[in-house]
């Protein structure tokens, strides 16, 4: 089963380390990894996707909550949640890709933010699969260059993750 | 009061009541030994390699439950530290570690001596710090003390540069220590507690396991009390030895790989199991998936949420520090009017007694070759079982497990979880450091000796007594054992060629040495090395029956059940 681990933790150095090791050390599975400040800069807020039985998944909490610098960690998909990825895709936008390029984009509530004679930036917010959809859609010739940055996600109405 | 980082360090180890620390100098540390210099009041023990000050320190904290302190030099000092914070992190001992880094606008230049210590050392210890700022050194230690010996203990490292340790800043050591982010819990949950106790009073074949947690949270005397209350049978891991009187009628010896039959098949048999500070790993119950082919109820007491639930399921967890939840056990089972029934349980005993009869621990003596269990046995007579003792890793260390019986916690010393050999030496010193009356004797054998043997020259500068019982059979015993019994009897590398003199070594290091080589003359031996050697470090080297074999055992990846006993082969 495929979770959601948001993780607050203290916004310190190595603080990213411990936990991206602890991954490795027990040989969990780590999809997607993101990570910045929250508006309390003493905090960090992360979130992990990973892959994982419930039992595993749960160590893999109470393991995270052993770190010293960890100081809340939830389980997202447990309940209510929203979730979104960012992504840029430079394609190729020549002859008659040029206008199908721009019509996808449209479809899927993209926005070129960079053009050329040659090629366009894509911007495209969404859940993992809408992501893959819009590249499945683009075909893979047309693709230059994809960068994600993983998943970040909230949990719904008052599930708060605060200090 | 203005102080130097250096001597920030020493007034940090001063406040927390420092007695000891072990270490050794270097390049980096020199601002914080020289700080120490002008000081009396903790003593530095130095060691002749790093490892070692790390095991004598952790041994001093597990004969005390006191923290065991040290402190290296920068690169090798820290490299060669690390297996002996590896091993106190397996067993979750606490320690602080104080290491010297190359000055910090060196970091990252491969400058001499330097790595990357808290890279390194992360996953091998609970927490660790680099010091960028002196204003934050003092504050830093006192939080590296109070992460190391709360919650479930373990080792914690300060990383600091060298000029750190000569910049200078007032001195302030916090009274407290306040941390949004750790908050170890103490008290279990009493729903919890209550539905654990009905579980064990309705058992019909109840069984308590209990392992390190017991000892390091010094909660013996209350586990005895409840074990006597309810008249269940007990069993103690590798790491639990001492937790409960093993001379008591309740103990059914040790589990495990080499644990009892009768304690094996019981913990396989039980109908309710509860669980204090253990952590069900694979030496202790083998396979899991033949352990869960009987039902069982499971009741895990651990202060480490992570513990419980790891490797086998448990029905009613219970997070909180073992004496405060058996506290809490005993008075509400006093309030509670349901008992046991007598009936089952003395059912349940008779058929113990008939695992028991097996007495699975029972060798072929011999006249002519010195069996190492009888050397234990001796040790065990000799010593009145009031020794504390250490062990290195092997066959010896089973046997010292098996036959040496500790009636008392904090008397047996020896690395469960990493399994370190060279451990035993630097733990006799320290635990020697910690408790300068008590009897102090390491079990080891002929292989592990030699991965610290360089402490001997450390033990003649502190004079320190301890008695050496080297169990020499000229084989990595427990590597032989294996090949025997599951590779065919191709002895890869295990015989040890070209051994040491070792009442040679013993003497040019300035110690007593002894060689015993019959059994007729392992008692008399022991017994002029404990009276009439009492001050002095006696090495005794008993050469052993090569072939002798650690029984029973259970093969890697097989059940509890499962055992090889001596009389199957």
């Amino acid at each position: 089963m495929r979770h959601i681990i948001s993780i607050l933790l203290e916004n310190e150095a190595g603080a990213l380390s411990r936990v991206s090791g602890l991954f490795s050390a027990r040989a969990y599975n780590i999809e997607s990894l993101t990570v910045a400040p929250t508006e309390d800069a003493s905090l960090s807020r992360m979130t992990i996707v990973s892959v994982g039985s419930d039992d595993v998944i749960e160590q893999i909490t109470k393991q995270l909550n052993k770190l010293i610098e960890v100081v809340k960690v939830v389980d997202l998909s447990e309940a209510p949640h929203v979730e979104r990825e960012l992504m840029l895709v430079k394609v190729r936008a020549t002859g008659k890709d040029r206008e199908e390029m721009k019509r996808v984009a449209d479809i899927f509530r993209g926005r070129i933010i960079d053009v050329t004679e040659s090629a366009y930036v894509i911007e495209l917010t969404g859940n993992n699969a809408k992501l893959d959809a819009f590249l499945e859609a683009i075909g893979s010739a047309l693709i230059l260059e994809t960068v994600r940055t993983g998943v970040c996600g909230i949990g719904r109405g008052d599930r708060i993750l605060k200090v | 009061m203005v102080l130097t980082g250096g001597e920030i360090v020493i007034r940090c180890l001063q406040e927390e009541k420092v007695e000891y620390v072990f270490g050794y100098p270097g390049g980096s540390v020199l601002f914080i030994y020289d700080a120490m210099f002008k000081q009396d009041k903790f003593k530095h023990i130095l060691v002749r390699h790093e490892q070692a000050a790390v095991h004598a320190a952790d041994a001093y904290s597990r004969s005390s439950q006191k923290v065991g302190v040290c402190m290296v030099t920068s690169g090798p000092g820290v490299t060669n530290a690390v297996t002996g914070i590896a091993t106190a992190y397996m067993d979750s001992i606490p320690l602080v570690i104080i290491s010297g880094q190359v000055p910090t606008a060196y970091i990252g230049q491969d400058a001499f001596q330097e790595c990357d210590t808290v890279g390194i050392t992360r996953p091998c210890v609970k927490h660790n710090f680099l010091v960028k700022d002196v204003k934050d050194l003092a504050a830093t230690i006192k939080k590296a003390f109070y992460l190391a010996k709360t919650g479930r203990p373990g080792p914690v490292l300060v990383d600091i540069p060298k000029d750190i340790s000569n910049q200078k800043c007032e001195f302030d050591y916090p009274k407290s220590v306040v941390m949004r982010s750790y908050n170890p819990v103490t008290k279990g949950h009493s729903g919890q507690i209550k539905k654990a106790l009905q579980l064990l009073l309705d058992a019909k074949r109840p069984m308590v396991y209990t392992g390190g947690g017991v000892i390091l949270s010094d909660a013996s005397s209350k586990l005895i009390k409840l074990v006597k209350r309810l008249g269940f049978p007990i069993t103690n891991t590798l790491m639990g030895l001492g937790g409960y009187p093993a001379t008591d009628k309740q103990f059914v010896g040790m589990l495990g790989m080499h644990g009892t039959y009768e304690a094996n098949m019981a913990m396989q048999n039980c109908d309710v199991l509860l669980a204090i500070g253990a952590r069900f790993d694979d030496r202790v119950i083998g396979n899991t998936a033949h352990f869960n082919e009987i039902q069982r109820k499971i009741i895990h007491i651990d202060i480490d949420p992570s513990s419980i639930s790891k490797r086998v399921r448990v029905d009613v967890p219970i997070v909180g520090n073992v004496p405060d939840v058996l506290d809490d056990m005993l008075k509400q089972l006093d309030a509670i009017e349901a008992k046991s029934d007598p009936k089952q349980i003395a059912a349940w005993w008779q058929q113990i007694a008939t695992w028991r009869a097996k007495n699975c621990l029972k060798y072929k003596h011999s006249d002519k070759l010195i069996m190492p269990q009888l050397v234990i046995e001796k040790l065990y007579e000799v010593t009145g079982g009031d020794a504390i003792i250490t062990s290195d890793v092997g066959q010896h260390q089973m046997w010292a497990a098996q036959y040496y019986k500790f009636d008392k916690p904090r008397r047996w010393i020896n690395s469960g979880g990493l399994g370190t050999m060279g451990y035993g030496l630097p733990a006799a010193m320290g635990a020697h450091f910690a408790n300068p009356k008590a009897t102090v004797a390491l079990v080891t054998g002929e292989a592990s000796i030699q991965m610290c043997i360089q402490e001997l020259s450390t033990c003649k500068q502190f004079r320190l007594p301890i008695k050496i019982i080297n169990l020499n059979n000229r084989y990595l015993g427990m590597v032989r054992q294996w090949q025997e019994m599951f590779h065919g009897n191709r002895y890869a590398e295990s015989y040890v060629d070209a051994l040491p003199d070792f009442v040679k070594l013993a003497e040019a290091y300035g110690h007593v040495g002894m060689q015993i080589t019959k059994p007729g003359d392992v008692e008399a031996a022991l017994r002029t090395a404990f009276t009439t050697h009492k001050n002095d470090l006696v090495f005794m080297d008993f050469i052993t029956d090569q072939t002798a074999n650690v029984f029973p055992m259970i093969a890697a990846g097989k059940g509890l059940s499962e055992m090889i006993l001596a009389e199957d082969l």
